[in-house]
């Protein structure tokens, strides 16, 4: 009964980018906690993939493979994720905390009487266990969640918690295992992805970005952060509750379920910085945040601050950009 | 339809937070709490739902007294009853517990649609939902952003990661995680408020329900996140701040 069991995730015909995060996370737990480390790879015709796991370094590549986990479905990939993971007893399982993932790892985790652990963004090993780090209130607080109950225990990780460069290379074997699965136990009929409209506004090209959150309080005052964006030559996005009030159009969204930007300068206005919009703009090289919260967690990644009124702040900062640039 | 909306009393998003002395928990005593803002957006799509097919919106709370507030809202804003499971020590009971508490006293309805909301603003698990579904035996759909009666059940618009989309079909009854946003929410009207006094909320309680806590994952310790970055505060008024940090922009950034 021992063994880390990382759950990859495919996106397209290559890999989510969260996959290898979580890998890098699956190694390093293994070596801190002397166990051994193992990889899944659901889908269907996933040798390609497979044998991209067989050159890192793990004990085995369970290619989990099904004509029904082609497209995705919580219950064909619950089904064949609970016989692999009851066959071979792992004492972790670790997932990428994607949207897919937040979709059937509950699920699958109930089968076991198990919690998710999600959004995990490290562990420690406290006496040989593993002790997961969450957060809590949108990012404001943390807390070490000890794993109790009888193993597997289920964890996912959040995006950009582990490093995918970290990844360390080597060979494994590939073991092929075909879930017994049924077509008539499939509930839900999914659907082609599809996107709403083609992208008027590509924000990810933009060297300068000025975004704006719920600090703004209305739609009347957007044009306050309007200005501040056209002084610096800048493109104007915002956090997802002013798009899903419609006071910005969708496409002007930075965040997980956003664009993912990394400009030279991203300028957070009224933001606190919930984590699913600190994934879409943590990689900017030069984060400025203007928040009437000094504990907002926009402040954790920012490189310069000021805390006070934007009401006051913005139109002082318009002035003296419009200033530095005559 | 029958629909049940699964709502959440959480503190308030603007609340300064401050660790108990145990440091498990927050100081709850000098907190103001509201509904958990994507359970507003699923009892809303219900209201809709409701306006558009007829049936009944019943609201179910898992929570101590003071969740009697939030249930009382839900009622004003239009639905038919409420179910309130009364519990002061729900922290004994780990996600799988509450989604276990929810999902007896939903048994018993035997509704058509469970909607809930994606997450919690104060925990964050993101699968109670999903959990309840599970236990009941129903399929399910996350992250929902759209959901239209059809013949053989309903078609919902899943939100996948970077602006897609997906499209998904399934029989009722099913259960449904909303995101927010998904639709306009209403203000509760003087007559709802003055209505929702009469309107029935049953309670119940763990006991009741024969649900014990066994926490499998627990919180050991609550604590301030550390700053992975030291951010460099410009002082002063605005004025005085504004020119410090275009100063810094400018010369020490180098990004105007």
């Amino acid at each position: 009964m021992s063994g880390v069991l990382v759950v990859m995730q495919q996106s397209g015909n290559g890999w989510h980018r969260m996959s290898w995060e979580t890998l890098a996370a699956g190694q390093q737990l293994a070596a801190q906690t002397g166990q051994k480390v193992y990889a899944a790879i659901p889908g269907h015709n996933v040798a390609q993939l497979a044998g991209e796991l067989a050159r890192k370094k793990m004990d085995r590549v369970h290619a989990l493979d099904h004509e029904l986990l082609g497209s995705y479905t919580a219950d064909a990939f619950t089904a064949a994720l609970e016989q692999l993971i009851r066959k071979h007893s792992p004492s972790v399982v670790l997932f990428p905390h994607t949207y897919q993932v937040r979709d059937f790892a509950p699920k699958l985790a109930t089968r076991f009487r198990q919690v998710l652990v999600s959004d995990s963004v490290g562990f420690r090993v406290d006496a040989g266990a593993p002790v997961f780090v969450r957060q809590l209130f949108q990012g404001k607080l943390n807390v070490d969640v000890k794993l109790g109950g009888a193993e597997p225990h289920f964890v996912s990780i959040q995006a950009g918690a582990f490093r995918a460069d970290q990844v360390e290379d080597g060979t494994a074997p590939v073991e092929t295992f075909a879930p017994e699965l049924k077509a008539d136990a499939i509930r839900a009929k999914p659907g082609e992805p599809f996107r709403e409209s083609a992208r008027a506004v590509d924000l990810t090209s933009a060297d300068i970005i000025v975004s704006v959150g719920r600090g703004i309080k209305e739609k009347d005052n957007i044009p306050i952060v309007e200005q501040l964006a056209k002084a610096l030559g800048g493109e104007l996005a915002a956090s997802r509750p002013i798009c899903d009030s419609g006071w910005l159009p969708m496409e002007r969204q930075v965040g997980s379920s956003g664009q993912t930007v990394s400009p030279k300068m991203y300028l957070a206005v009224g933001i606190s910085g919930a984590i699913q919009h600190l994934v879409g703009m943590k990689g900017a090289k030069t984060i400025v945040a203007i928040n009437k919260d000094a504990n907002a967690p926009i402040f954790e990644v920012a490189d310069y601050g000021i805390v006070g009124d934007l009401f006051e702040v913005v139109p002082a900062l318009v002035e003296e950009v419009k200033k530095a640039k005559s | 339809m029958k629909i049940l909306v699964s709502i959440k009393q959480v503190p308030a998003r603007d609340s300064q937070l401050r660790l108990d002395a145990g440091g498990r928990w927050i100081q709850e005593n000098d907190l103001a709490f509201e509904i958990n803002e994507p359970d507003a957006y699923a009892l809303e799509e219900a209201l809709q739902l409701k306006e558009k097919h007829g049936g009944e919106v019943v609201a179910l709370c898992a929570g101590p007294a003071r969740a009697s507030q939030t249930i009382r809202e839900a009622l004003a804003k239009g639905a038919d009853r409420a179910i309130h499971i009364e519990e002061e020590n729900l922290a004994g009971f780990d996600t799988l517990g509450v989604a276990s508490l929810l999902a007896k006293a939903a048994d018993t309805e035997k509704p058509d649609l469970i909607l809930t909301g994606l997450q919690s603003d104060d925990l964050g698990y993101g699968q109670t939902g999903v959990v309840m579904a599970e236990l009941l035996g129903l399929p399910h759909g996350t992250i929902i952003m759209a959901v239209e009666k059809i013949d053989s059940g309903i078609r919902v618009k899943r939100e996948l990661e970077d602006g897609w989309f997906q499209n998904v079909e399934m029989p009722l009854p099913a259960v449904l995680t909303i995101q927010s946003g998904i639709n306009k929410l209403r203000y509760a009207t003087l007559m709802g408020i003055k209505k929702a006094k009469t309107k029935e909320v049953k309670r119940l309680t763990a006991a009741e329900l024969g649900v014990t806590p066994s926490p499998t994952a627990s919180i050991e310790r609550i604590y301030l996140p550390q700053r992975t970055k030291q951010t460099q505060l410009m002082e002063g008024s605005p004025k005085e701040a504004a020119a410090k940090l275009v100063e810094k922009l400018r010369f020490e950034a180098r990004v105007i």
